[in-house]
């Protein structure tokens, strides 16, 4: 998604997940190198994060004018910029940034998406359904935009990016979760939990809540890939962590400039963002394939 | 029309406009939440004296009632009075209008394009009978969806301009400069609408409708454009309005990459020098287009599938 961006989960999937062509059973048996490899990019990834000194002993800031522009090759496996910096250790140093921002909006995003669908799905229907109108202005916004307005009132930076694409995407996991609520608490397993005259936030906590959240967690993986490429591009536009941070997007900005000359600046920080995302899309997918059926 | 139709589109239309509301009073309560006076936004870098400050409070209405204001705030934008910049001091509606058509030529290429690949690469893949073709695709698909607008409109410049020297870098004037920025657009638009427009063949594809006009001996190319796009086809409405978001928030983007005027760049701007007004009508806007396109894809459906009058 743009910025792209995404579209409500519930009415417009953002990608179609799963090959229903494809029988489940005979996906486990197969191996599956697609699948490794993203596995094994998104632990890379994860202890770039971490500790980037682990991958690259090398100081992000540091600039050399003797190497200034020099392309890809060794020693600089990723070439240097303009000012002679390492462009392999800006990304693996970005590494932290980009997944900070989408981990932190994804959470809050899941975690008021839940609570608000929750809240939504087992309260009053005039309370129902003034949350749901809610949401649904909230998601006329297209999510850029929405993003955008809200660093006109904080300011750009990193926090801002965080808040601005949890919001944005926080109603789709509220709507989500409104509709599961609904189901479950439809079921016949809570009309027996209430005979039995369990309290009400027993009934929430112990009936209702674990067979809510069971999409979850594969919306989230999905949803982080959304808020990284969604953080990347805010970045892009200058709205977050400002330079000489090594941010992706910022990167691929400052690069803009010396595309003719040094495209290396500007395309492997963006491959790197493309090989996140597709990644965590992979292993989201999978485990929505593995997990299929247990919610349903 | 029977009644049980007449109150489904009534329930739409209601809907509709609830949302709208919703979004213009999410607009104001934005608005309010800015930081800094109004009064200091409005003068800006100009002449500050106590004489102009009264005179801005009287002209703007600031002494009444947050309430009153908020209701004239409605009415205006209901009468399509989006305010005023703080910055240009102009009426917003001049300034977005004199943009909107560069950004409106990016936005209908950049569809058509998005929509007619889309089409292209469904049908072509669609089915079992190319599963090599069919990975590939679904592949590209993928790295089409999970590529940020920005990185697809740089490969393009560096390959196409800087490289060959194919299409200018920047700029607005003629076709030849439209073709990049409408390609960057359009390529995410197709990878995802592929996918779900053959989702939707291949299931069209197991009804029994599928199997009757075969055994008519009807040519597998009849029966996938004529029988089992027209049903994929569809669902694929429902993303008209996702499709609409996806033009504007990638419209920003594509014209900073491209250095395009635009509507992308005056937002842009207003987000820099926290030109309220501005940022505001571009949201609103935004948004009110999401709403009128997402209700009339809901009574078209209302209109086609009868069975959705009921419920």
């Amino acid at each position: 998604m743009t910025v792209t961006v995404g579209p409500p989960l519930t009415e417009t999937p953002t990608r179609v997940l799963a090959d229903p062509s494809e029988p489940a059973v005979r996906r486990r048996s197969r191996p599956r190198p697609g699948l490794l490899a993203a596995e094994v990019y998104l632990i890379l990834l994860v202890v770039a994060a971490v500790w980037p000194a682990a991958l690259t002993p090398g100081d992000p800031l540091a600039a050399d004018p003797l190497a200034v522009l020099s392309p890809p090759g060794p020693g600089h496996w990723f070439g240097t910029d303009h000012l002679g910096r390492d462009v392999l250790t800006r990304v693996v140093h970005g590494a932290g940034h980009s997944l900070t921002i989408g981990v932190a909006a994804t959470a809050l995003a899941v975690v008021g998406g839940v609570l608000l669908g929750l809240l939504a799905g087992l309260t009053h229907r005039v309370a129902d359904e003034a949350l749901s109108r809610t949401f649904d202005a909230l998601s006329a916004f297209p999510m850029l935009l929405l993003a955008l307005l809200f660093i006109t009132i904080a300011g750009p930076g990193t926090a801002s990016l965080i808040v601005a694409i949890g919001i944005a995407t926080l109603p789709h996991h509220a709507r989500v979760v409104r509709g599961q609520t609904l189901v479950v608490r439809g079921s016949g397993y809570v009309e027996q939990a209430i005979t039995f005259g369990q309290s009400r936030p027993r009934l929430v906590l112990r009936h209702v809540l674990p067979n809510v959240v069971g999409p979850v967690p594969v919306l989230a993986v999905i949803g982080l890939g959304e808020a990284i490429l969604a953080a990347a591009g805010l970045s892009f536009l200058g709205m977050g962590p400002q330079p000489p941070s090594p941010e992706w997007g910022a990167m691929l900005s400052e690069g803009r400039n010396y595309l003719q000359v040094a495209w290396w600046i500007s395309i492997l920080p963006g491959l790197a963002v493309t090989a996140t995302v597709v990644s965590l899309t992979v292993v989201g997918r999978h485990w929505q394939a593995r997990f299929d059926g247990r919610w349903r | 029309m029977s009644r049980p139709s007449v109150r489904a589109v009534a329930r739409r239309l209601g809907a509709g406009l609830v949302v709208l509301w919703v979004a213009a009073t999410a607009a104001y309560l934005a608005l309010l939440a800015a930081p800094g006076d109004t009064v200091d936004n409005i003068v800006g870098d100009g002449a500050d004296t106590p004489q102009i400050r009264a005179e801005i409070i009287a002209e703007w209405g600031l002494e009444r009632p947050a309430v009153v204001q908020y209701l004239d705030y409605l009415r205006r934008l209901g009468g399509g009075d989006l305010g005023r910049s703080y910055l240009l001091q102009r009426p917003v509606a001049e300034v977005i209008g004199e943009q909107l058509a560069p950004t409106l030529t990016l936005a209908v290429a950049a569809a058509g394009l998005g929509v007619l690949l889309a089409l292209l690469i469904a049908v072509a893949t669609a089915g079992d009978r190319r599963p090599w073709l069919r990975r590939v695709s679904s592949g590209t698909e993928l790295l089409l969806v999970s590529t940020p607008p920005f990185l697809i409109g740089l490969l393009l410049l560096s390959v196409l301009s800087f490289r060959f020297g194919l299409f200018p870098v920047s700029g607005d004037r003629g076709i030849a400069a439209l073709v990049l920025p409408a390609v960057t657009l359009a390529l995410p638009i197709a990878g995802l609408l592929a996918q779900v427009l053959r989702d939707g063949i291949d299931k069209a594809l197991d009804e029994p409708f599928v199997l009757t006009a075969r055994a008519r001996g009807v040519r597998e190319r009849t029966v996938l454009v004529r029988h089992a796009l027209r049903h994929a086809l569809l669902p694929a409405v429902t993303l008209a309005g996702w499709l609409f978001g996806i033009l504007l928030g990638g419209a920003v983007i594509v014209e900073q990459v491209f250095g395009r005027p635009g509507l992308g760049q005056v937002t842009l701007t207003a987000v820099t020098a926290r030109d309220m007004p501005v940022v505001l009508a571009v949201v609103t806007l935004s948004a009110a287009v999401y709403v009128v396109v997402n209700t009339a894809a809901d009574l078209a459906y209302l209109l086609v599938d009868p069975r959705l009058r009921r419920s």
